[in-house]
Parts: structure tokens; sequence; C-alpha cells
């Protein structure tokens, strides 16, 4: 073990899906979440084709560590992380066409996500591949769970559906402005308020804990 | 541990300060022949189901653009011009005749493909010989800007183009009497004029040349043997 962690293996899965949440908290992987958040459905498979990438390049990453030089290793993940994507990418065509059709652009776009490149340079180049492997659906499921939040929101509002399911009556006016790419902005803007006030509420609760008596935090 | 001094604890200590080229030659090489191998592995054993399911989305998307069709055969232009009957999947150039229930020809549905703002559009559409129009409009591949350009598959009015577009031929029947060509959104006058979107001016002006160019070299061939694809069925 190069790094000395003191996390427990639990302690880093669950990071990943709430206290690091790559979308809500480290803000990274912005164009996938913007972009194909519009439906809950696209948002779930976006999110499913990442944590499939991140925790293959993870594997692989960790498992190659010391076979990488420091010099080379941005191209190597790079390469890695397009393998994956590109598998990725000829499944999807497999499994249905028309979420091929749906995602688009974007499953090319994964190999750029910054949240895999950072996990690759920033945890499994300096993990072994257990905890690489924690890592990978701890983070992954944190992405698909945002995408999730953004994607639903959207489509309530913006098509007045849930996984194609019409909710509202006929007379229900859909927000389009919500499909389009602005209420993606405006709903993670939304949702970072939420994440943000939960955390100062608990900073402020804990502080209140620690000095009962005292009136500052 | 080297002489180094230690600045950041997270970070493994270097091997060797200085790696040979070798070590970055073989790390190099030998994940690129790990990816291309996984790469190659997985194209072919997904190769048929995608072959499978395209062959699927293509038979919908011909009944979609001929509304009413029942079954649908595959033809394939001859040297001579004329049209004989080919597999769905056959090289070349391929156009597929819809029937409706009675074996009546209902059109025939073409593919065109044309360079859009992000990269090429492949739409088919439905000719039909009896109205002498293009009668319906399906895209089979686009990555046009989702919420701009992509409105070119759900847009309403500009869908409303396809349901009768205008392709008679000239007196010769050698080309277009009026080719195809694009207006600007609500600036539509002649059944033969594509209605643009405000907003997907590159996308719509792309989709009006490609069927243009498709119609303009189709039409012509398909009326000059239309006998080849009557009563197939």
């Amino acid at each position: 073990m190069p790094t000395a962690r003191d996390r427990s293996p639990t302690d880093e899965f669950v990071k990943g899906l709430w206290k690091e949440n790559p979308v809500f908290v480290q803000v990274l992987g912005m164009c996938p979440a913007l972009a194909v958040s519009n439906t809950a459905l696209n948002a779930l498979s976006m999110g499913l084709a990442t944590l499939f990438v991140l925790l293959m390049s993870n594997i692989v990453v960790s498992s190659l560590r010391r076979f990488i030089p420091r010099q080379v290793r941005i191209a190597s993940y790079i390469l890695i992380i397009a393998t994956f994507v590109t598998i990725v990418d000829y499944l999807i065509q497999a499994i249905s066409l028309d979420l091929h059709k749906a995602l688009g652009a974007f499953i090319s776009l994964i190999v750029v996500n910054c949240l895999i490149l950072g996990r690759a340079e920033a945890f499994a180049s300096k993990n072994t591949i257990g905890r690489s492997i924690l890592d990978a659906l701890g983070m992954g499921m944190g992405f698909v769970f945002a995408l999730f939040c953004l994607g639903a929101v959207r489509e309530v509002f913006g098509a007045g559906s849930f996984f194609g399911l019409r909710l509202f009556p006929d007379g229900f006016q859909a927000w389009v402005i919500m499909i389009l790419p602005s209420g993606g902005f405006f709903t993670l803007a939304a949702w970072l308020l939420l994440f943000s006030w939960l955390k100062n509420r608990k900073a402020a609760r804990a502080a209140a804990a620690a000095q009962p008596a005292g009136g500052l935090r | 541990m080297t002489e180094l001094p230690v600045t950041d604890s997270s970070r493994p200590a270097p091997v060797a300060p200085r790696p040979s080229i070798w070590a970055m030659y073989r790390a190099m090489v030998g994940i690129g022949l790990g990816c291309g191998l996984a790469i190659v592995t997985v194209f072919e054993l997904t190769k048929p189901i995608i072959a499978r399911n395209r062959a699927e989305a293509l038979r919908a998307a011909i009944f979609r653009v001929l509304e009413g069709g029942q079954t649908s055969q595959a033809f394939v232009q001859q040297p001579d011009g004329s049209f004989a009957v080919a597999d769905q999947a056959a090289a070349g150039d391929v156009v597929h005749a819809a029937y409706d229930g009675d074996g009546r020809l209902l059109g025939i549905a073409i593919e065109a493909a044309g360079m859009g703002y992000q990269d090429v559009i492949r739409v088919l559409y439905g000719y039909s010989p009896e109205r002498d129009a293009i009668v319906g409009f399906s895209v089979l591949e686009s990555k046009e800007t989702p919420g701009l350009g992509d409105k070119i598959e759900t847009d309403p009015g500009f869908l409303a183009n396809f349901e009768a577009l205008d392709t008679t031929l000239n007196p010769d029947g050698d080309t277009l009497r009026n080719a195809i060509v694009f207006r600007k959104q609500g600036e539509k006058q002649n059944p033969w004029e594509v209605d643009g979107i405000t907003g997907a001016t590159i996308s719509s002006h792309a989709i009006a040349d490609l069927l243009n160019a498709s119609a303009a070299h189709w039409v012509p061939r398909i009326e000059a043997h239309l006998s080849d694809f009557e009563q197939r069925n």
C-alpha cells in the first residue's frame, strides 16, 4: 500500500454517494449531467454507462499502476477510458438503438468526463484494486443518483411525465424550458442549494452539540 | 525512500526517478495492444446483434414514412437502370417498396444522408409515385444539438413539410420540375419548399438539401422503372 488510509471499506464506498458526491459536491462531469438529464430514463442510462466505464477503468488503471510510468500516465488513462467508452457504445447499440439515439453524441463524450479521469488519477493510480472498485462503485452510483435527481425533476416539470408515464391531466402545460439546456442549470442550482443547506445545517448542529454552552459556531 | 523531500504524502514514491524510454514505450504499446484487442472483440460480438436491431428499426421506419404499409421489399438498382428484388441488407443503392394489405404499391422508402451541423444526418423518406410527392419522413441517425438541431425530429411544423412535398418531374422526366428548396420559418409558399426551424437553421437547411439531392437522383430513376415495383406480393 503506497498510501496509508484509515478509511474503512464501507466508508470508501459510501463517500461517493453523499459526502463527496461527484455532481453535487465535487461538481464534476457537468457536461453529461446537464445535457443528458432531460428525462429520467436518459439520465439513468447515462449514469449507468458512466458507472460501467468508471468501474472498468478504475480496475485496469489500479492493476497497471506499477506498470505505467508517470510520464505517460495521462495518455495511458485516456486510452483505457476511451476503450471502455467504445465498448459501452457498441453494447448500448446492441441493447437498444432508440436508447443509443437518445444518448447520441454524449456516449462518446464519456471519454472526457473529468469524473472518470479524475478518479483514475487521484485514486486508482495509488490504491489497490479492491479499494478502487469500491471507490468506482460509490462514485459511479453517486453519479447515477445525481443524474437521476436532475432527470426526474426535469422530466416531471418539462414533459409532465415520469419514465414516460403521464402524471398530470390534459390541462397541464409543460414547462418546456426544463427540458432545454437552461432547465438543466436551474435544476442543478436548486439541488446544489438543497445540498449545501443540508451540509450547513449538519455542521451547525455538530458545532452546537460540541459547544452546548457557547453561542459561537 | 530516496533522499527526495516528501512534499505530498499521498503520492507514491517513484520507483525510479526517470523511467527508461523502454518502460514508457512498453506501457503505451502494451496498453494499446490490449485496448485494440478488447475493442475488436466487442465489435465482433455485438455486430450481428446491432445488424439485427438496425434491420428492425429500418422496417419500423419504412412503415412510419409510408403509412398503412403491411409488407416491404428491398430493391437494388441494376446497371441497366431496372430494379431487382434484393436482400434488405444488400450492399449498394437499395430502396424499399412498401405494400398495403392487398399487395398494392404504396410507395418507395429511400434512405438519404447529408452533412448536418454536427455530423452526418441519415434520414428515410417515403416517395409516393401516385401523388408525385414525398409523403413521409423520419430521421434514422443524427447527432444534432439536443434542444436545437434535434428539432428536425420532433418539430410538428417542420415535419408537416413532409406530408406532401412536391417532387413532380419535369416534362423530360430526367429531373425534378422544381428543386426542393429551404425557406426560413413561415416563408414557405410552394409545395416544393421546406419551411425551416428558427434555432435549427443549419440542421433544417441540411435536410432540405439532402432531400433535394436524393430525390433528384432517385425519383427520375424510379419513375422510369415503376413497373418493377408493382404487385410483388
